[in-house]
């Protein structure tokens, strides 16, 4: 302990919300919300997407004002009516999407973030204060390179040196790890909890993983459409009764059997292929992969690693620098005539941004792989609306889209109803080849089995199926064989009985 | 004569010569531009703010015969283009580069307006410094006749690549630039940063037109600026949103420009028209070799519109 009261760090917060209760026009997105977040503890905040996690954590931090209820800091109740003011308090929150700055360098984006900069800056001064304080801290990144070159474990360690640089004392982090490999994620959950141990800091943690919380959490809150649902001590709870306080008694479509298969053949064959990123550098270095029919290969990596371009290059977005894409043994290029031959069809990530266009109707987003034939496209060329939407209709009541209409703008719908109208069309017909990439980023429970089904159920079928996934669990769970991508290559693939943790980990991080 | 003595020499001088009196409003209009487009907004009505900011100097020094005051006026006449368009650009839809045509063309439509009186008349142009006294040959003499706001250019150009790095307006007009989520959640007005900073782009363009009018050509013409506002805005792109860099465009563009006179100077008449395409061409070829689908745009602000 410092003898000099005046050196004496800022304190760790307690923090506390009473009667939280938020309405937007008809929807009730909180209710009655009251939790409370003990000083130098890491409370963990779950619930399924929906659930009111971050409505509740934009009341505290002042984005939104809540309709009823207070926040208490320290249990005297604070007035928190925009962001800065929570600052003020010495509340900080770090978000999913970084809110960096990517062409400034590390150095430029601390300093520039402090309530009052310098107006004219004095670098040599800065850049000796900023190395005193990241001696101080658990964790470095470096201070002069733009942050657009840093890797995302970098920018999310520098998210949270950014919050204690401010002196904040209560941190709001949401779902920080998503983007660290499983490795970073204990590192750097490891040093925040050591903070908090130490009385220097309160973590409020949004997460999806039980693993974590388990792991770091002291304490932990369920939310469920709204409300909470539960709290208490993470080491009185178990995995399964925080499970199903976070789902309730929502019915969750059985999974589909794996069906085995005896050695089928290579239908999807990657074969030295190299691609760019939209800067110019190199993103996929030399990747060679066979994927067999009735077979799943998952590729597992932590984003960032050229799975977007991987993915891209395979849907046709964007071109291979060089190497060849092989189907059944023939060439193929990602052009509507080869996907038509082939039967190649994909679900990219964000299927909103990537697999629709946003304001065309269901019907129209629907009939993309089938309007140029007929029964839709006549002779000359004309289409038909009545097949379109008659397709459009089937397809809505076998895949249960939930949409007012066939003509419906899609943009309105919401993910999981968007994501299940992509796989309407694409999983129709016949299918030999299926490219998939986190389909189930940000969906809830019940749109997770039913789309991981969906997938099952096609490779049970016989199709080749390549999935890319930034949850490691979404690949132990469905994938035949997993594929390790980490800094452009696939260096490591094994079967998933010899498939295990840790070893995914590390070839993850590259080792 | 001096002329046949220097020979083939007079082209590259010439060039010199041209790149030095011509690319004084490139350079000021890139800088305004550069500006403008690193708070992430870009400002196509530059153009119509150099052929308004030209009127308005040569009209303000034909009656006060200081040509120093037409270029401050000139300067107020940019800046407050530069805010309208600022201020349209925060009414939400609203897009910048529709609303930077329409600037454009209601400019120069101003400008001719109001200068029909003014294309006669003489006014006092800005001095110059001769820092080519040392030499006996005219040639360069007339080279080294150097504007001073060719000087203010430079410094400028330093005094802005300076400023982006080591300043806290630098730094928030560049943060504004690249996430304007990011510098809302530090509690900045995005709309106020950048209506500032187009603000100041215009006026930088203004000046740039005052010196069309009062220095070189050196007189007031509807023809005057043949689009060189809108070159100005691909040479940035060009020198990937450095000030500095800009400066050295502004040099290309200008000689580039000089190519049809300097060639005619020493008597190939032949492509006249042709050369003095240079300009254009240079600027479509920048285009092809620097901008490719495959990826974007390196230095580009990420909250430009045509880059996002």
């Amino acid at each position: 302990m410092s003898a000099l009261p005046a050196a004496e760090p800022r304190r760790a917060i307690g923090l506390e919300t009473r009667g939280m209760t938020k309405i937007f026009g008809s929807l009730v997105a909180l209710e009655d919300c009251s939790i409370e977040v003990r000083p130098g503890t890491l409370h963990a905040l779950l619930g399924e997407n929906g659930a009111g996690k971050s409505t509740l954590v934009k009341c505290i931090m002042g984005f939104y004002q809540p309709t009823r209820g207070e926040v208490l800091i320290n249990g005297a109740p604070a007035a928190i009516a925009n962001p800065r003011d929570a600052h003020a308090h010495g509340i900080g929150m770090v978000y999913q999407h970084f809110t960096l700055v990517p062409s400034l360098t590390a150095a430029e984006n601390l300093v520039i973030s402090q309530a009052h900069p310098p107006a004219v800056i004095d670098w040599r001064k800065e850049k000796k204060a900023l190395e005193a304080f990241l001696d101080r801290m658990p964790f470095k990144v470096p201070l002069d390179v733009p942050v657009s070159a840093l890797s995302a474990g970098e920018k999310q360690k520098l998210e949270i040196l950014k919050q204690l640089f401010l002196d904040q004392r209560f941190l709001i982090l949401d779902e920080p790890t998503s983007v660290l490999t499983p490795g970073e994620a204990d590192e750097v959950l490891g040093l925040l909890r050591g903070m908090t141990e130490a009385g220097e800091l309160t973590i409020l943690m949004i997460s999806h993983k039980f693993r974590e919380v388990t792991a770091y959490a002291d304490d932990v809150t369920v939310l469920r459409r709204g409300r909470m649902v539960g709290s208490g001590k993470v080491s009185d709870l178990s995995v399964d009764a925080m499970s199903r306080m976070m789902i309730g008694d929502t019915k969750i479509r059985e999974r589909a059997a794996r069906q085995s298969f005896e050695a089928k053949p290579v239908v999807l064959e990657l074969a030295g292929l190299f691609a760019e990123d939209e800067g110019g550098l190199p993103a996929v270095e030399g990747v060679n992969l066979k994927v067999h029919a009735g077979e799943i290969v998952g590729i597992a990596g932590v984003s960032g690693n050229g799975q977007s371009t991987l993915i891209e290059v395979l849907s046709g977005q964007r071109e291979a620098t060089d190497g060849r894409l092989f189907v059944d043994g023939e060439p193929y290029e990602p052009s509507r005539q080869h996907m038509a031959k082939f039967k190649v069809f994909g679900l990219p990530e964000e299927p909103l941004k990537n697999a629709a266009v946003p304001r065309m109707t269901v019907a129209e987003n629907i009939a993309f792989r089938s309007f140029d034939q007929p029964p839709i496209a006549s002779k000359w060329g004309f289409l038909s609306p009545r097949p379109m939407k008659k397709k459009a209709r089937e397809l809505i009541a076998a895949y249960r889209v939930k949409t007012p209409s066939t003509e419906e703008p899609i943009e309105n719908l919401s993910g999981g109803n968007v994501q299940r109208a992509i796989l309407a069309r694409e999983l129709s017909g016949e299918v030999e080849v299926l490219i998939v990439a986190n389909p189930c980023f940000g969906l809830d429970f019940a749109s997770v089995s039913e789309i991981r089904s969906q997938i099952m159920d096609q490779r049970n079928r016989g199709a080749a199926v390549l999935l890319v996934s930034e949850d490691l669990d979404e690949i132990l769970e469905l994938a035949d064989r997993v594929a390790v991508m980490s800094g452009g290559r696939i260096d490591y693939v094994v079967p998933i009985a010899e498939a295990e943790r840790n070893a995914i980990g590390k070839a993850m991080a590259g080792h | 004569m001096i002329e046949t003595e220097l020979g083939w020499l007079t082209v590259p001088l010439a060039m010199l010569a041209g790149a030095i009196r011509v690319s004084t409003p490139f350079l000021f209009v890139s800088l305004g531009e550069c500006l403008t487009e690193k708070s992430g907004r870009i400002n196509l009505g530059l153009e119509g703010t150099l052929v308004f900011g030209a009127m308005t100097g040569y009209a303000t020094s034909y009656h006060t015969g200081s040509p120093w005051l037409g270029v401050l006026a000139a300067g107020i006449a940019g800046s407050l283009f530069g805010a309208l368009h600022g201020f349209i650009c925060k009414l939400p839809k609203v897009n910048d580069i529709a609303i930077g045509i329409a600037l454009m063309l209601f400019g120069t439509g101003l400008a001719f307006f109001f200068g029909k009186p003014y294309i006669q008349p003489q006014a006092p142009r800005l001095p110059s410094i001769g820092l080519g006294s040392w030499s006996d040959v005219p040639q360069i003499r007339s080279a080294l006749d150097i504007n001073p706001l060719f000087l203010v250019g430079i410094v400028l150009a330093i005094a802005l690549w300076w400023a982006f790095k080591n300043t806290r307006w630098g730094l928030i007009v560049r943060m504004t630039g690249d996430s304007a989520p990011a510098a809302r959640a530090m509690g900045y007005s995005v709309d106020l940063v950048r209506f500032l900073a187009t603000t100041a782009g215009g006026f930088l363009a203004g000046v740039g037109g005052a010196f069309l009018s009062l220095s070189y050509p050196g007189a007031w013409t509807e023809g005057l600026s043949s689009g060189q506002g809108l070159m100005a805005v691909a040479l940035v792109i060009f020198a990937r949103w450095n000030p500095l860099a800009c400066f050295g465009a502004a040099l290309l563009f200008g000689a580039a420009g000089a190519l049809g006179p300097a060639l005619q100077s020493v008597g190939i008449t032949q492509g006249y028209y042709f050369f003095n395409a240079a300009p254009y061409l240079l600027t479509l070829f920048i285009m092809i070799a620097s901008v490719s689908p495959k990826r974007s745009l390196k230095g580009a602000p990420g909250e430009l519109s045509i880059t996002k």
